[in-house]
This record gives structure tokens, sequence and C-alpha cells, in this order.
């Protein structure tokens, strides 16, 4: 018995393990009247990290991996020859709350292949999550994935209970999404979407009214998707991202590097690596659109229209608008000054209040956090020498920045001596 | 120089503030009773802690700086590290002598590192909600022990107190040898006898609830099917879950 929960637990985890997701944040909920757990807002918790450095915040799970798709790109589709798996009801609830109870996790991630039909699969998911936070007085962290193609009354239950809903886009274009998934479309995708959205704006102008009216998807939603597997350049996919930004229920679009799952399949590129570089410079771009108010544009155009892997997204903007700098830190607006290279949100932060005591030089510039490897081109301040951007010129910067790290030379003038080996 | 000596105590620390300022001469050096005194020293003194002179700085400290900065003053308190107290002694002079809030003053070199220090203890009280692993024993108590390099424990309670308000549970700090227990209705420091059992983070497995060893395994099993073998990046792994804390992880054991 004991073994087959555990073969189950392995196989449905591999199966779930390619979902980036794994926030645990945006809801902040105390236990009520002596049930089981809480959410902290703010930072999520992770609790574990695997040896791909991925956190393991949440118990990402499959309901099933048994799928009717036959989507290119994912491992469960059905002409996949994999050990498939289901769980039931009762046996994910214990988990998550035995896995709970000994702070392994935060709450569960709950997802699942389609089988049957859209519908069913869902109802199956709402009643896991229906089970823990009813039953059991669950008030851990909760992320359901809907279905695509699910009706609304469903999504409209599962909105009660869970934190964070989401729905992935996966391929960011719908030509390309044919192309793999001949059988998905994005309206499938976008409809439950909307069905989230409007439910929560709905809750929240209830709860205006009546303070008890209850929360639907208190943590917004988010999505997910992959990178590499099919033509879109980064402009494409930033666009996606910055139109989903618009809508105030999204607050997290996720990226994944491809990695090739279905090797044999010919309408997938040939990759030896997933690209990560890539993976990780669409996120530094994300962050640009969400925290330092770039807009998208700014980041990618037609001229550039994929992101520089060799620099980061900001140092790319800032080396193809020398004209905005130097920047006098002990002037210019917090806008500003997020926008220089090697000054993050929260330095941007330490310097605006600081500098009403007193000029700010380079060394508190250093100590409060600022990178000044990078920052020094960018900036004027109390002292800095004038070697900024418009002297040393966007190239001779980049070439700086870019070049690998010198070892250290051995030094000449000093004697060596070799002691004998006996 | 001058020296003051007191008894370690936080009460201590802020008995010395009042001493200082009421005889106006301000030390230089903050020492522990007994401890040996620097070289040149002109003027000694003996602070004698006492609760109601404390209270009074305390109180002071409260209506001059705001709530955040007080809770940033105990996290320095709980680093534990040398010389924090003599940081602390600095920032509150500074406090008290200053017209104006010195809290945002981030160009000055007390305040800046008062408010790393504080963000240090405080990120360790994260790892602690983060890293630590129950144990569920056969008399249902829930136990995990933890050694944290600053003494952040009590910081992490509250939040282990709401969220596991329905099971009894210990978290002990093997380090400094003294824990919390929580008996279902409210939370109280206890110190063990008798830790060997448990030093190298697991329980006995005679002392073990009947179905722990069952979803302590579940567990690795699961950690083992999240990883992605395309992606190992074991420092990054290292970087976000510090090698010191692998001892006591169910999954790492």
């Amino acid at each position: 018995m004991n073994d087959i929960i555990l073969k189950k637990l392995e196989t449905l985890a591999e199966s779930a393990k390619y979902d980036v997701s794994c926030s645990s944040s945006g809801t902040v909920r105390n236990n009520k009247g002596g049930g089981l757990g809480n959410t902290v807002g703010g930072m999520g918790i992770c609790h574990s990290f695997t040896e791909d450095g991925r956190c393991v915040s949440l118990l990402k799970i499959m309901l099933t991996n048994f799928c009717i798709y036959d989507c290119a790109y994912c491992i469960n589709r059905r002409s996949n020859d994999i050990k498939r798996a289901t769980f039931s009801v009762q046996e994910l609830v214990q988990l998550t709350i035995e896995f709970y109870r000994r702070n392994y996790i935060e709450g569960l991630f709950l997802s699942s292949g389609v089988i049957n039909n859209p519908d069913y699969t869902m109802e199956r998911m709402v009643r896991v999550v229906k089970e823990l936070r009813t039953i059991h007085r669950f008030n851990g962290y909760i992320h359901m994935k809907s279905i695509p193609g699910a009706s609304r009354e469903l999504i409209d239950e599962a909105g009660l209970y869970a934190d964070r809903m989401s729905v992935n886009i996966e391929i960011p274009t719908e030509q390309n999404l044919k192309l793999l998934a001949p059988e998905k479309d994005h309206k499938s995708v976008y409809k439950p979407m909307n069905f989230i959205q409007q439910g929560m704006i709905q809750s929240i102008e209830d709860r205006r009214k009546f303070r008890s009216a209850p929360r639907f998807v208190p943590a917004g939603q988010s999505t997910q998707m992959i990178v590499g597997a099919t033509s879109e350049n980064d402009k494409q996919i930033l666009n996606v991202s910055s139109r989903l930004y618009q809508q105030p229920s999204m607050k997290r679009v996720y990226y994944s590097g491809f990695i090739p799952v279905n090797e044999y399949d010919k309408r997938l590129p040939a990759i030896k690596q997933a690209p990560l570089v890539r993976e990780n410079r669409l996120y530094q771009a994300d962050w640009l659109l969400r925290f330092y108010q770039f807009k998208v544009d700014e980041i990618v155009d037609d001229s550039y229209p994929d992101l520089d892997l060799e620099i980061d997204p900001k140092l790319s903007w800032a080396l193809r608008h020398p004209e905005m700098f130097p920047v006098d830190i002990n002037k210019a607006d917090y806008a500003l000054i997020l926008r220089i290279p090697g000054i993050g949100v929260k330095s941007a932060k330490l310097i605006v209040t600081s500098r009403r005591y007193g000029r700010l030089n380079a060394t508190q510039l250093k100590k409060i956090g600022v990178v000044m490897k990078k920052a020094q081109y960018f900036i004027t301040c109390n002292e800095l020498p004038m070697y900024t951007v418009n002297e040393a010129t966007p190239e001779y910067i980049r070439k700086v920045l870019t070049e690998p790290k010198k070892k250290k030379k051995e030094d000449t003038s000093q004697l060596s001596i070799i002691f004998p080996a006996d | 120089m001058i020296v003051f000596y007191y008894d370690k105590t936080f009460e201590g620390l802020l008995t010395a503030l009042f001493d200082a300022y009421s005889r106006k001469v301000f030390p230089d050096k903050l020492l522990a009773k007994g401890e040996i005194e620097p070289m040149f020293t002109e003027e000694r003194h003996t602070v004698i802690t006492q609760e109601e002179n404390a209270s009074r700085v305390w109180t002071a400290l409260q209506n001059k700086i705001s709530k955040l900065a007080c809770n940033m003053l105990t996290h320095v308190w709980l680093s534990e590290i040398e010389g924090s107290d003599e940081l602390l002694f600095r920032y509150i002079r500074k406090a008290f002598d200053t017209k104006e809030s010195i809290e945002m003053n981030f160009g000055d070199q007390d305040v800046l590192n008062t408010h790393q220090l504080a963000r240090k203890v405080s990120h360790e009280s994260h790892y602690l909600k983060q890293f630590v692993r129950f144990q569920k024993a056969a008399d249902d108590i829930f136990f995990a022990p933890v050694s944290p390099i600053y003494n952040a424990l009590p910081l992490a309670i509250n939040h282990f107190a709401d969220r596991f308000s329905d099971q009894k549970w210990v978290i002990y700090d093997i380090k400094r040898n003294y824990g919390f227990y929580y008996d279902l209705q409210s939370v109280t420091e206890i110190t063990l006898d008798n830790t060997d059992s448990f030093l190298d983070g697991k329980l006995d497995e005679k002392l073990m609830a009947e179905d722990e060893k069952l979803f302590q395994d579940l567990w690795k099993g699961y950690f083992k099917a999240m990883t992605i073998k395309e992606r190992i990046n074991l420092k990054l792994q290292r970087q976000h879950m510090p090698k010191r804390f692998w001892k006591l992880l169910t999954e790492k054991q």
C-alpha cells in the first residue's frame, strides 16, 4: 500500500515538475479558530531547494497524468509511453496535510492532465481543494491550475477555495500553438483567465460593501510561457507579457526555458541545452516592466527584437541611451535613479531617503549596496571622477563589463622556492 | 579610555545608557564583568542593572524613534555578535542626541550597520521558517531541532504558534540549549536535560510515531523526483539553502 503511494507520488511529481510557478505569496490569512496553517504575505516561504536550484514551496503535484491531449511540448502527451498514475481525492488530501504538519511545504499546487473532458477533470480538482478547506480547515496556500475549456461555474467554485489560479498560455502566438498543439487554441486559455479576472473584480466590489463577503482568488492569477520551443522572438514574448500585466489580476508571467522532453517530435527544435540565459534575461526584462517603470518598447523594439544575452536588459538600455546619463545621485528623482544600471529598487529607495541628510559620496553608495562596477559609468555624486558613459563610449563599457574575469597572474618578480620532496 | 562593565543583558545595556547620561560620562568600551580591561584605561564604572532605569530608557527611546526602529534594535541584540552591544549603544546615543530622526540616514556608518545587522537576523528567522523540519514523536508531539547562527528563534515562534495551532510541538535550539514548547494553549520556554538523542537532527526511530518514517520517505522521494536533470545547478541550490542547514533537513539526511 505505502509503496504504491510512493510510486504514485514520484510519477506524478515527475509529471508536474515542469510547471515553473512556485510562489506562495500574495495572501495574508491568519489561522482561523484552531484550524491548520496560515499564509504569510509579502515574501512567500520556500521550504527546500532541489539540485537544479529551484525552490520547493508548494506540493506541486498532478491529480493524474493521463491526458486526452497530444501537445508536442508536454511530457504527459497521450502518445508518450510513460508511467501513468492517478491519486484519489482522499490520498492527496492526507498527503498535503501530513506534509504541511511537518513544515515541508507551504501548501498545495494542484494541476492535472485532462481526462474525459475539461469539466470532469476540473470537478475532481475542486473536490480536493474543497475537502481541504472545509473538512480539514486547512488555511495554507493553495494554487490551482484551471483547465482550459472548463466552465464558468466550476471556476467560480474553485476561486472560493484557491489563493491563486493559473492558466498556462504555453506558446506565445496562436499560430505556433496550433502547430504544436492542434487541439488547443488561445481562446480556451483566455476565457478562463477572464472568468478569474471577473470573479476577482466582483469579489473586491462585494467586499467593499460587506466585509464578510468571501474572497475570490486573493493572490490573483499567473501564467507561463515556454521559451525556445517555437520561433517567437523576445519582442513578441514581452509584448504578450506586458499586455497580460495590464489586467489587474495578473500577478506573474513565468518563462520556462524549453527542455526537449519529447526529442522524437520533429516539429520541435533540436537543442542540447535549455536556453537558460535567455530565460534569465526575460525574467530581468519582466522585472523591469513590473518594478522599474519601464515600457516594453524601451526594452525591445523593431531594431532590437531580441534581448542581449551578454548583458542585462537594463544595462543594454542604458548603453543605447547615453544621452540620459550621467545622473546626479544627489538630485535626480527616484524614477531616474531606478534606471541606472547597478542600482536596484532597494538601493534606490535608500539613496532617496538618505540624501536628505547630506550629500552622498561613492563610498557611502557602495556600502548602501550599489554595484559600483556598473554604476560608476552612469552617475555623478559628491566626488566621483568624470569618466562616464559619454567619455568612455558605450562600446568600451560593454567590453569592460563583459570580458571574463582575469585570473591573478603569477608575480614574476617573486622568487619561488621549491621544497624538495622526501 | 573609559570602560563600563555590565552583565551582558539587554536591561544591563539600557542601564548603562542611563548611567552614562546621568554621570555625563560615555564609555569607549563595554565589557562583561570580569573581562580583562584594555590598556590605558583611565576610568572604569560597573553598571548595576536596574529594571526601573532600564525601562525609563526604553520608554524614552520608544518616544524618540519609531516602532520599526525599536524592533530593529531588539533584532541587533539577538544577533549576539561581538560588538553589537557597542553598536547599539552608539545608535541609541545618536538617536537621543540628534534633533531630527536618524533612522533614515544610511550615510551614517552606525545607522547603516544597525540596519544591515538587523536584516541579517531577520533573515535568519526567515531561514527558520523555511527549514524547520518537524518529526512526529510517539507521544504525538512534533519535534524540530534547529541551530541558527543568530539567536533568531524567539522571532519565529509567533509564526509557528499561529500556523500549527492544532498540534503540540517543540522547536529546540541545540546550539544554545533552549527551546519552545507549545501545548495547544500557549508557548513556554523549556530546557531539556538530555539532548544527546537528537544532536544529529534525527529522532531515534524508537521514539518516532508509527507513520513518521513513511512520510519522511515520501518526502525524500518527492524531493528527488522534482529535480530537472537538464537544469542541475548545485551552486544555486547552496546559495538558497546554505549547507549549514543540511544536517537538520529530512530530505538531505
